[in-house]
Parts: structure tokens; sequence; C-alpha cells
């Protein structure tokens, strides 16, 4: 994984609802003690990943050894080929890329005209309806699994892949999210000027409040694309691994199969892992943005 | 600009049937105004409803109506093999939860669980959002990578842990030999092994929660700093007196989050059990409530004892929901 050092720089003021001053903790810069523990957690974060990548590369016999490797060994392209292979990866790569891709789109377009609404329209009932919004945040999606698995089963969705798509598009979060970017991103006047220039709301959603939300929406996108990829309890359920599994779905069934071959089921995490990591390393910033834009403030 | 008035009657004299036809069209000029402006009315008053409408469709069908029913479901007696064949048990299924040990006793490595992995998560969040708030070299970075680990995959990391734990070749017991600490067994002994599935957990959330406190701790007005510093607090106190009051719902959300995470807790503790069962271990040592659901509505095919496991778990959140609304309340009024 490489990333590149983003060069030292003065870090501009963020953009915040209200203009305030730029930071708290002030202008002072971190002691050598903050960056001890900075590059401690860093390789904390990092070391579970690159380890999974050297024992990988090993074979096996060789990882029952004391003290446990920590360099790459040569084994790593046979390994990547036959967990490949083993796992059905390839089709689950794709599957999970679409059922990702899907859901996200979906989530984005769905929770920005839901937020435009909340955040620029006025409407009887929309504060209760925004309070139903913020409570869904709180439910759980995983306690309604059992009925979702009898539709799933009634309909004999069993391996289908719409079966994990269709649960996944309720994002009250997404919804909230919207909400708060576009209350303060989208100018009042603009929906005015476009309203008396006789435009119907569909046009102003589609000419004005799309173009706006548009930096919320790829971060949303992004976050949503995350969290689909690595949704494991629903699918686990509803797909098998012979038929059309998601990554998290093969990767787990490797693990759980009964072969003793521990750096091939590394092998197949390490393939599970990596395009989310690729996807990081090219569009980490915005997505740390995007979370902490997202940071519910009390 | 010349304005007409259509209303008044054009003056009489000024040919036949030019009036005439100015007045149809002026006619049909204000019927299609008036068209407009109702239509526009419409628009006004109903789309708001057409934007939001989605949304609900699909929380009421894959969201509300599903938990209804499995609270229906939890007073049947139905089977996975025939998930249509209902018959009405009432609380059977509650009172026969409540007779089961294991019911108990994943309440239990739930609860230790939930508690070993949240708070030293908070808090060490908490310290690295504090260190990453001041001016860094490579600020992005830093956060970049502490998010890496939200990246991967609970099966994926859940693996590679269970070999990083392992008895007789694992590194972190090849580490703590040095200390001078001998072979700990992570997957059988109990503390050990829940210890173990909630550093899975922290290792996973502490870097995407820093983020959030940094979040907030960016929003905290500046003044406040300036005016404790004329008062003579230093760092550490600017941090307690300042920083935490200024932070405590941002806190208070996470906690909430991170209990509900906690009490869902399911792929870990299922992909670390060395026996490849839904047991959480040989003899359930870490079987949290996610994993107790599965195993008596997949593996042991009870879907209605499921149903009562899942619906009792939410009526637990609901209390804790309650709790927060009034602790956060009881915050509101005293600060």
């Amino acid at each position: 994984m490489t990333t590149t050092l983003t060069p030292t720089e003065v870090r501009e003021p963020r953009r915040t609802r209200r203009p305030k001053s730029a930071r708290a903790g002030g202008t002072l810069h971190a002691g050598p003690l903050g960056y001890a523990v900075l590059v401690l957690f860093s390789v904390g974060s990092l070391f579970p990943l690159v380890w999974t990548a050297i024992a990988a590369s090993r074979d096996n016999n060789r990882l029952a050894e004391t003290p446990p490797p920590f360099w790459f060994g040569s084994n790593l392209m046979h390994n990547l080929n036959v967990a490949w292979n083993d796992a059905n990866l390839g089709k689950a790569l794709v599957n999970t890329t679409f059922v990702a891709g899907v859901s996200a789109a979906t989530i984005v377009f769905l929770s920005t005209i839901a937020g435009f609404a909340f955040a620029k329209l006025r409407f009887r009932g929309r504060n209760a309806l925004m309070l139903i919004v913020i409570g869904t945040m709180m439910v759980p999606p995983q306690l309604s699994i059992i009925p979702l698995y009898m539709m799933v089963a009634k309909l004999d969705w069993t391996d289908q892949l719409q079966a994990v798509i269709l649960p996944s598009l309720v994002s009250a979060f997404g919804v909230f999210f919207m909400r708060q970017y576009l209350m303060q991103a989208l100018p009042d006047e603009l929906i005015e000027a476009a309203r008396v220039d006789g435009a119907g709301s569909w046009r102003v959603v589609w000419h004005i409040v799309f173009p706006a939300a548009r930096p919320a929406m790829a971060v949303l996108g992004m976050l949503m694309f995350v969290q689909t990829w690595n949704d494991f309890l629903w699918p686990f359920l509803v797909l098998t691994q012979n038929g059309s599994p998601t990554v998290q779905v093969a990767v787990s069934a490797l693990g759980r199969g009964y072969t003793p071959d521990q750096s091939l089921i590394m092998a197949g995490a390490l393939l599970g892992t990596l395009p989310l990591l690729l996807v990081f390393a090219v569009f980490g910033k915005q997505i740390v943005g995007g979370i902490m834009q997202g940071a519910v403030k009390g | 600009m010349a304005t007409r008035h259509h209303t008044a009657a054009p003056p009489v004299g000024e040919g036949g049937a030019a009036p005439a036809h100015s007045r149809a069209a002026s006619d049909a000029g204000e019927r299609r105004r008036a068209r407009l402006s109702r239509r526009w009315q419409r628009d006004v008053r109903w789309s708001p409803y057409a934007f939001v409408s989605p949304f609900f469709l699909l929380f009421v069908a894959f969201g509300l109506f599903p938990l209804l029913y499995t609270g229906w479901a939890s007073l049947h007696t139905v089977e996975l093999t025939a998930p249509t064949d209902m018959r009405w048990a009432g609380l059977h299924n509650y009172t026969r939860i409540f007779d089961d040990d294991f019911f108990w006793n994943a309440a239990r490595n739930t609860l230790t669980i939930g508690v070993i992995s949240t708070v030293p998560q908070l808090a060490m969040a908490m310290g690295l959002a504090h260190i990453l708030n001041y001016k860094l070299r490579a600020s992005t970075f830093f956060r970049v990578v502490m998010l890496a680990p939200y990246a991967t995959s609970i099966a994926a990391a859940s693996l590679v842990f269970v070999l990083l734990f392992g008895r007789d070749y694992g590194m972190i017991n090849w580490a703590l030999h040095f200390v001078g600490i001998g072979h700990i067994d992570w997957q059988n002994d109990k503390w050990p092994s829940q210890i173990a599935v909630s550093s899975i957990v922290v290792w996973r959330w502490t870097g995407y929660n820093a983020l959030i406190y940094l979040a907030a701790m960016q929003a905290v007005p500046q003044d406040l700093y300036e005016s404790a510093a004329l008062d003579g607090a230093n760092r550490w106190q600017q941090f307690f007196h300042v920083t935490l009051p200024q932070l405590r719902p941002t806190i208070l959300f996470t906690c909430v989050v991170s209990t509900i995470g906690a009490s869902q807790l399911f792929g870990e503790p299922l992909m670390f059990d060395a026996n490849k069962g839904a047991s959480g271990g040989a003899e359930h040592q870490f079987q949290t409530l996610g994993l107790y659901l599965y195993e008596q509505g997949w593996v042991n095919q009870h879907l209605g004892r499921a149903s009562a496991i899942a619906w009792t778990m939410f009526l637990i959140l609901i209390v804790i929901g309650i709790v927060n609304y009034v602790i956060s309340r009881r915050l509101r009024e005293s600060g």
C-alpha cells in the first residue's frame, strides 16, 4: 500500500457552518510525545494488515514457528492464485462491487431528495417525519433479519443479489447527513430564483440541488460503499458460498472451512481487503472529511 | 412597458373578428395561467412528500414492518424448515429463553465484551483526537492511516486476529513471553477470549471515533480557550474544563452508537471460534447475544425463539435509549 505523504502545509481553515476561528488547541504545535503516540497508533493500525500480507506470502508450515515471521516469504503469488480460485473470489468481487455500487448510488439519490425536502421545503408533518428518521438511526437493522429472511425464503430469493441489496437501501443516516449539508450549502435565494423563473420542483432538484450537493453526495456515496462492502451478517445468512457470495461470505467461508492452511486463508483475507484499501489510499482524505462532517454536533 | 388589461372590454369599432379573436386568446391564456397556477399549488404542496416518500416506503417495508413482525413471530412456534407455518405459542418462547442458562451467559458476555471494547476504545479515541487537534505535520496521513482498520472487513480482521492471538505460535504470546508472561490460551479461557474478541472491535473503531471527536473539538469556540488561558488554566485544565464539557453531547452519542454496536456483535465472535460453530467457543465463553440469536434461529432452527431474543434485545436498547435521553436532558439543564 503506497500512500503519498501530504506536503506539510498550514491547513486551510475548515469550512464550518458558522465562521469559526480555525482550531481549538490553537496554534500550538504537537510535541515529540504527541508524534510518538501517533506513530505508535499508526503502526498498531497498519500492523495487522501488513502482517496479513506477510502470512499470505509464506507457506503454511513456516507460519507455525517461533519467532513468528516478520518478513515476506516467496509464496505470495501462488497463495493468492489458489485462494482466488478456491474461494470463488473473482465472482465474489464482481458481486460485491455490484451490490455496494447499486446500494450506494440508490441511497445517495434518495437521501439527497429527502434531505433537500427536510432542509428547505415547508410541509405539514415535516418535524414529526424528521424525528422518525432520527429515531430509525437508533434501531439496529439486525433486529429485522428474521422476517426479512422469511420474506426472502418466500420469494425464493436465496442466493439472489437483490436479497442483499434491498434491505440495505434504508439509510436514515444518509437522509440526516444530506439534510445537514444542504441546510448550510444551499442558499434559499437560489431556490427562490428558480421558482420565480417557473421551474417545477423536480427541475429545481435537478438543476440546483444536485449541483450544490455534489461534494456531500460523493462523500456519502463513498461511506455507503464502504459500509455495504463490509456488511457481514445479512449476506452471510442469505448467500451461500457456492452460489453468488459477496467477498465477506467468501472470505469467511475460507476461515470456516476445515483447511488447515493458514497462509491460504490469509491470502483470501488480503484479497478481500485490498480493493477497499486501494479506495482508501486514493480517496482517504475525502472519506476522513466526510466522517468528520457527518459527526453529529449535539 | 405597455400593460394590457384584458379585464376591460375592448372598445367597440375596432373591427369585427379581431376583438373576438383576441378575447378568445386572452381567455385561453387565463385558463392556461389558472391551470398552471393550480399545478403550481399542487407542486408546492405535494412535491415534498414525493421527495421523502421513497425513504419512508423502504423504511416501512424493510425496517418497521420486519421489526413489528419479529414481535409477532416471537409469540409463535416457527421453524426454519417451514417459515410460513406459524402456531400460536403465547409467551412460551420468552419463558424458554429466560430459563436457558446460555441466554444469561450470552447477556453477561455481551455486557462484559461491550464494556471492555467500548471504554478503552472511546478513551483512546479521545486522547488521539486531542493530539490530532494540535498543529501537525502530515496530519491527513495520520488520519487516513487510523481509518484503515475501518476499511477492513470483519471477516478479514477476525481471521488475522485469530492468528495473532494463536496459543502456540501467535505473535501476541511471543511478544508477551519477553515480559515473562506464559502462554495464554486466547481462545479457550474466558477472560482472554473476551479480551481478544474485544480487541478486534477496538482495533476497527478507535480511529473512526477519534475522527468524530476531532470534528467536535474543532467546533469548540476558540474564545473559550482564550478566556480559560487568561484565567491561568494550563493545557490539562483547559482539556478537562473546556474541551470535555463541550464534547458531552458527542461523547454521549458515541456511547450510544458503540453500545448498539456491541449489543449486535456477531461476526467477530463467529469468526474467532476455532470449532467453526456458532456457540462462541467450546463453552460459550465468548458467545454474544447476536451469536446466540443466530445459533437459535439458524443452527437449531427455532425462528420463533430467535425472534423472542431479537425482541428482548430491542427492548433492552429502548431502555438504554430512554436512559440516554434522560441523562442528556439532565446535562442540558445543568449545563
